[in-house]
């Protein structure tokens, strides 16, 4: 019974964390090719959620309104490179940083003006009941998502790994200046990053918007992926994922095991303690990309 | 001195007048002239910060990316205006500049490198392999390495592979900087020999920055010696090879000995005052 008992928090604890990398993969895909912490992801999913069900809210089947959705988040992505990235080539990382966090507030901003600031209910239309498997309670959406989540970062491993504009994506990543000497148009590049970024949110929007209603706490969200990215690496999709595990289910053990020796509230902010314990071990995180240097 | 002096008529490459500033206010390049046919090698000598990288970078147009400017002058590629195109554009039209310190891809494996060299032909499978095939043809050494991880390749791998790279965008007109940077002199003749039979075999034309002006005189049929930003010397490989004053300051030759260092100080001065 206190096995069951354990792995089912254990699981439970896993599936919320693939929902925190849902969020970190995005944040990584644009760190990768741009070398630019997006400040902005969290504001990019809310916007995406935001979007997609108010296109539902007009009356789009649901098809429809993800497409227009997905075409919402490349509009943005597009927008975004033209102009905000074009104007800042080559300024240092930080005044890039500083763009996003000014981003962040322009998507709020906009999400609210074009779609309003009420909290939208999000049917996704999986149903939330718990599963039993072998005397552990599941909750279906967790699986659901789980699968999703799965599926994504295969697709986006095989893009990166297999296609002519997945290998330049990682050259960018690299050296931009390589690449530029080579012909790969760096503005091209962006735009496709920050488009399959705004995918991702979508995605990532999607999912927490049906768990927590599409609204602005959904920004928010984005602060839970920070510790998954310094425990999988800022760099690293496998990273993103594996990091969003050990934080999902170490924070709930945590919480049911250790929490009511100290009153309790733990999961908010364990996640960030472990960060920080791992930051002075393994400050690339665990899949980060180590530097090369040749001595 | 202008293009019109240069070594063939219709030159494949003329840089016209340039002059280049960095940041608005730092003048780099104060009007060089200079010409490529198609089919030679050309190359561009002179000691550290005379201008070798900048003028090459003005032609492949990464200077952009580096806040410079080319303020004045024209660059024309086969007879057309090329200073107002991106680099992707130049890439398509034929010039591939390959940087001075390799710049691979590290964390790509070096048939990776090779394949984004390829990103503006949109080559089909067999194409691209084919193209694999022709550059592993000239560098069999990248063919063993193919797996590696780019950055944990020697120096002297580093830059076959920058240079096959340049090769999958079947250029007409490579740009060469350094390629000499810290190789051994046995693998700097390699990388020459490999420079004079792509030229030879493939038709490809180099313009060649280098320091190692022995090594850079033997190979090119044309030079051009850039001093503080601009050309104070031009002839053919043969005629600077032999010239008194290139002897003396490039290679570390003088008829009459060795001059000390002082000498050759306060002569330099001189002669670049009158240039």
């Amino acid at each position: 019974m206190e096995l069951i008992f354990f792995f089912e928090v254990l699981v439970g604890g896993l599936l919320a964390g693939i929902m925190y990398s849902l969020v970190a993969l995005g944040f990584v895909l644009i760190y990768k090719a741009s070398g630019v912490f997006n400040f902005a992801q969290g504001a990019m999913v809310f916007f995406a959620a935001l979007a997609f069900v108010s296109f539902q809210s007009w009356g789009w089947p649901f098809p429809l309104a993800l497409l227009a959705a997905l075409a919402t988040m490349i509009v943005v992505a597009l927008a975004t490179e033209r102009v905000v990235l074009r104007k800042l080539v080559n300024q240092p990382p930080i005044t890039l940083f500083m763009a996003t966090i000014g981003l962040t507030f322009v998507l709020e901003g906009l999400a609210q003006l074009i779609f309003g600031t009420d909290v939208h209910r999000l049917e996704l239309g999986i149903p939330d009941d718990p599963l039993e498997i072998q005397g552990m309670l599941i909750s279906t959406f967790d699986l659901i998502a789980a699968g999703v989540a799965a599926l994504l970062v295969v697709a986006l491993g095989v893009f990166f790994q297999y296609t002519r504009v997945g290998r330049a994506l990682r050259a960018v990543a690299d050296d931009h200046q390589a690449a530029l000497s080579i012909g790969i148009p760096l503005q091209h590049i962006w735009a496709i990053v920050w488009a399959v970024a705004g995918f991702v949110a979508l995605v990532a929007g999607l999912l927490w918007g049906a768990r927590l209603g599409v609204q602005f706490a959904l920004t928010l969200v984005a602060l839970k992926a920070l510790p998954v990215l310094i425990l999988g690496g800022f760099t690293s999709v496998p990273g993103a994922i594996v990091g969003g595990l050990i934080i999902g289910a170490s924070e709930k053990l945590a919480e049911v095991y250790v929490g009511p020796f100290v009153g309790g509230g733990i999961e908010n902010w364990f996640a960030y303690v472990l960060a920080l314990g791992f930051l002075l071990v393994r400050p690339e995180g665990l899949f980060g990309e180590r530097h090369i240097d040749r001595v | 001195m202008s293009a019109t002096e240069s070594p063939a008529s219709t030159p494949l490459l003329a840089v016209n007048n340039i002059e280049v500033i960095y940041d608005h206010v730092i003048l780099v390049l104060k009007g060089v002239s200079l010409a490529v046919p198609e089919g030679g090698i050309v190359a561009l000598l002179g000691a550290n910060g005379a201008g070798k990288t900048t003028t090459l970078k003005a032609v492949s147009n990464l200077l952009g990316a580096e806040r410079g400017d080319v303020t004045k002058g024209a660059i024309h590629f086969r007879g057309e205006r090329v200073d107002q195109l991106t680099p992707a554009e130049l890439v398509r039209r034929g010039v591939v500049q390959v940087m001075e310190g390799r710049h691979c891809f590290a964390h790509l494996s070096i048939e990776e490198n090779l394949l984004t060299g390829a990103y503006t032909q949109a080559l089909s499978r067999s194409e691209l392999r084919d193209a694999l095939e022709r550059v592993y043809h000239y560098f069999p050494r990248l063919k063993e390495r193919r797996a590696s991880q780019a950055g944990y390749t020697s120096g002297g791998e580093q830059q076959m592979c920058a240079i096959g790279r340049a090769i999958m965008a079947r250029p007409a007109m490579i740009l060469l900087d350094e390629p000499s940077m810290g190789l051994a002199p046995q693998i700097v003749e390699q990388i020459f020999e490999i420079v004079k039979d792509l030229n030879v075999r493939e038709r490809i034309s180099f313009l060649l920055a280098e320091q190692n002006t022995m090594v850079a005189l033997r190979y090119a049929d044309f030079g051009y010696i850039l001093e503080n930003g601009r050309v104070v010397m031009e002839g053919s490989a043969q005629a600077l090879g032999s010239n008194e004053d290139v002897k003396e300051f490039y290679l570390g030759l003088a008829s009459e000995g060795r001059k000390s260092f002082r000498d050759a100080r306060s002569y330099r001065r001189r002669k670049r005052w009158l240039a």
